[in-house]
């Protein structure tokens, strides 16, 4: 059963990737990233992390995907030129990106981690549930979660700076 | 499922974001193909965090999410105002800071 759920979860991420990459259409891309990331949802539920999968959902598929629908909506989708400007660089792509595939690979394969080719280790029933992750984030990882607080805080801020109009007398931007 | 299979998956959806990073020229789908990169970080950090039974690397995936909305954010900022001042969405015209 749960090799079942990983292959349909891993059909839909890696089907979401491809059309993510080959769909012409912004809107259409956008729309096959939220498949890929709702299967990746699946995986990591599948691998015991709970509180991750419902902030993938809840984040990325939610609020981040809902950001770009706007702005592909504003600035308006395709005139994409279909010619490459460089001879082969589609050819080309594919090709590095396989031998990044097939290294990144081999590295994980032929590594000596101990945990390559079981589960895992059994987990604790609150393994990856809210109450464990928030206890690390605020016990453990206190100062790196202020500064990721910190550092949206500043994209914020930077994204009101970049996107917004300028006003009568103010200086160019 | 074995801990490889997440491993090799998250190679795989790093592969074809990169494919799409060196392909697309639309800023917007190089973006989205960002996004695909960093999920497949997530998955290889979520994974490990499994193979090891310790939750300190779903953390670390957690600030993965974090940043990358924040890099949504001023990239969707910096097409925004692109489109406003009428140049072309096309990483291959936007040359101007090339060296």
């Amino acid at each position: 059963m749960e090799a079942v759920i990983f292959f349909l979860a891993a059909l839909g991420a890696i089907i979401g990737a491809v059309g993510v990459v080959a769909l012409q259409n912004p809107f259409y891309s956008v729309l096959a990233l939220v498949v890929h990331l709702f299967s990746l949802a699946a995986l990591f539920l599948l691998l015991t992390s709970a509180f991750v999968a419902a902030a993938q959902v809840v984040v990325y598929a939610g609020a981040v995907m809902v950001l770009y629908v706007f702005v592909v909506a504003y600035v308006g989708g395709g005139g994409e030129p279909i010619h490459d400007p460089i001879k082969g660089q589609r050819f080309l792509g594919i090709l590095v990106a396989s031998i990044l595939f097939i290294e990144l690979s081999a590295a994980i394969l032929s590594s000596a981690l101990l945990a390559l080719g079981t589960h895992g280790p059994d987990v604790a029933a609150g393994f990856g549930d809210p109450a464990a992750i928030g206890r690390l984030l605020l016990e453990k990882f206190l100062v790196p979660f202020e500064a990721s607080s910190l550092l949206l805080l500043i994209a914020a801020v930077g994204a009101i700076v970049l996107a917004a109009r300028k006003r009568e007398g103010s200086e160019a931007a | 499922m074995n801990i490889e299979w997440y491993i090799v998956l998250s190679a795989l959806l790093f592969g074809i974001g990169a494919v799409g990073i060196l392909v697309r020229r639309s800023p917007m789908v190089i973006l989205l193909c960002l996004e695909l990169m960093l999920n497949a970080g997530n998955l290889a950090l979520v994974a490990f965090s499994r193979a090891v039974g310790n939750g300190q690397g779903q953390v670390f995936a957690l600030v993965v999410m974090v940043v990358a909305a924040c890099e949504v954010v001023v990239g969707l900022g910096l097409i925004v105002a692109i489109f406003r001042r009428k140049l072309p969405l096309n990483v291959d015209d936007l040359r101007e800071l090339r060296g």
